[in-house]
């Protein structure tokens, strides 16, 4: 797992230069946005980071389906990608949340028809260290952990030591998600960590023993070894559910949401095409390989 | 004969050109870091940056208190600095005074080639090697603390400090040494009384540039200070240095709104910072001719 994400990190920094240089190139012409004949051979793709990954494996398959077609496939947040959908430097948004209203009112005043589509579903797992001897939680467990100082881990039936607190970074996805669904809309803990990257929450809660952390269920799979995945109820009474595809799939799982597309109106041409094939079984399979969750 | 007279005007008015490119990138930034900062002043006000909580997302209140992340970057800042002077310049000291020749030519290359390793390889390096060890070193539930950061800052800061320290040594007169050793003074004694007194202003000016690169750098920081936005003065803590705030918040940021002006007044305030060094460093290198 580990060889392939750094075949996959290579393929996005090749891609990415390839972008950079495919938008320098054709930059003088038209913008990507405007392309929208069946005769289009570039397609720019945008946005969430917790998506870069899927992504590229979805260009990756579709361009050895049509060698003619170049999916150039670049990060730097949702917000980063539903901007770039509003000033028409890309093709498609990836984006692991919903747009927001103020998002939504600036397209219309640019006229812009920001169009959605889910293309996949994430768990958010909730990692510990492997000899912490907690297994499960409630989400209202949960949401104290995140939310309260200094609290230790007594309070859930655990030793009496400090639990040490890990989130991602405000600008991610998941942070807003995780706050809104299981921390009930309140703020963060204020010394709880902010790492930059979803690695950086593996290698921190694997060294930490008293640690706590989320990350998208593919790449807590991936580090299994490393890392104890926590089994989740919904409340007090429900049985605790560990997240797994099937789990996540079928809802039973509490922590998951939707990943989106958003467009420009509705697809034509090679984008189209791209989208189609997303959504097909082919593309719905990269999506498991990839530690997500299929949609259909 | 007027053909050439022309010629050389347009190669000069392009040699000025370039010179100057530099000039108008400065101006260009501080007018466009400022203007968006300046609408933060008039909504919501100069106020909200004062307070003690940076909570930019959030479904309760969003807060823009700069306090936080201003102490965080000075308490490593100044972490590093003070790892750095006596590494900086006892290195620069033996460079300069003591090594022989074939030692200098392995030394200043090596440290010349620290300062070319990028900061995100020294931090992948940070959060490896260095985070475990002070955690194990000091018995700490974690060691994403300001002191990890600080450790890795002085690392880059250290090769700066020496060349610049170094040639502050060698430019002192050798007749001063000479006329110390004449009277008697020992090796280490003219080292310690009077080159490095007399290359004091270069040395200092060294720091400063250190100390520049120290603020302004931000991936290395991202990586192992833990990013939590608390006040405090322990290297014990994890901290939120500007910088990695606005890496970190950059990417997702509404484009417009109140957190991204936000994200402009921590700018600011960072580009003042390391314009005010520079400008010190500049003034002390220039006051003693060494500039």
């Amino acid at each position: 797992m580990n060889e392939n994400a750094a075949k996959h990190g290579v393929a996005i920094v090749v891609s990415a230069i390839i972008g950079l240089t495919e938008v320098a190139l054709i930059s003088g012409c038209s913008k990507p946005g405007d392309q929208t004949d069946a005769e289009q051979r570039f397609i720019t793709i945008k946005g969430s980071d917790t998506m870069v990954h899927l992504v590229s494996n979805w260009a990756e398959a579709f361009m050895q389906n049509k060698p003619s077609i170049e999916v150039s496939v670049t990060g730097g947040g949702s917000g980063t990608g539903i901007a770039a959908i509003l000033n028409g430097t890309t093709d498609i948004c990836a984006a692991s949340r919903k747009i927001k209203d103020q998002e939504m009112t600036q397209a219309l005043q640019k006229g812009i028809h920001p169009r959605e589509i889910a293309v996949a579903r994430d768990g958010i797992a909730v990692v510990v260290h492997p000899d912490n001897p907690i297994g499960e939680l409630t989400l209202e467990q949960l949401s104290r952990i995140f939310t309260r100082q200094s609290l230790r881990w007594s309070i859930v039936g655990g030793p009496d030591e400090e639990i040490l607190v890990f989130s991602r970074e405000s600008s991610s996805g998941t942070y807003v998600f995780f706050q809104e669904m299981v921390l009930n809309k309140q703020d963060y803990m204020r010394d709880a960590k902010l790492l930059p990257a979803t690695s950086a929450i593996i290698q921190s809660v694997s060294t930490d023993q008293w640690a706590i952390g989320y990350v998208g269920l593919g790449y807590a799979l991936a580090a299994k070894d490393k890392v104890k995945i926590i089994a989740i109820k919904g409340s007090d009474a429900s049985a605790a559910v560990i997240p797994s595809d099937e789990t996540v799939k079928s809802g039973r799982y509490p922590i998951a949401r939707p990943l989106y597309f958003y467009l420009n109106g509705v697809p034509k041409g090679t984008v189209k095409e791209f989208v189609d094939f997303c959504l097909s079984a082919e593309g719905q399979a990269v999506v498991t390989d990839a530690g997500y969750v299929a949609v259909q | 004969m007027m053909k050439v007279v022309w010629k050389e005007k347009a190669i000069k008015l392009m040699l000025f050109a370039a010179a100057s490119t530099s000039i108008l990138i400065v101006i260009c930034i501080f007018v466009f870091v400022g203007k968006e900062a300046g609408h933060f002043a008039i909504e919501p006000g100069i106020k909200e940056l004062l307070g003690s909580r940076w909570v930019p997302v959030s479904f309760q209140k969003e807060s823009f208190g700069l306090l936080p992340l201003i102490t965080g970057s000075l308490l490593v800042t100044l972490m590093a600095t003070l790892l750095t002077i006596p590494f900086g310049v006892a290195a620069a000291v033996y460079i300069a005074e003591l090594s022989r020749p074939s030692e200098r030519e392995i030394l200043k290359p090596f440290i010349e080639i620290l300062a070319g390793i990028p900061s995100i390889v020294i931090g992948f390096f940070g959060l490896i090697v260095l985070v475990p060890l002070i955690k194990a070193g000091f018995g700490l539930s974690t060691g994403l603390t300001a002191l990890a950061g600080a450790v890795l800052l002085a690392l880059m800061a250290i090769p700066t400090v020496v060349s610049i320290s170094e040639d502050a040594i060698r430019s002192v007169p050798a007749s001063y040494k000479a006329a110390s050793l004449a009277l008697g003074a020992s090796q280490m004694q003219t080292i310690w009384k009077v080159t490095v007194p007399a290359a004091l202003p270069g040395i200092i000016a060294a720091i400063m540039l250190g100390i520049g690169r120290v603020i302004g750098e931000t991936m290395a920081v991202m990586m192992v200070t833990g990013n939590a936005a608390v006040i405090t003065a322990s290297p014990f803590d994890s901290v939120r240095t500007m910088t990695a705030t606005v890496a970190a918040e950059m990417g997702e940021v509404a484009f417009g709104s109140t957190h991204y002006r936000a994200l402009f007044c921590v700018g600011l305030v960072l580009l003042l910072a390391t314009f005010g060094l520079n400008m010190i460093a500049q003034r002390v290198l220039k006051k003693y001719r060494m500039g």
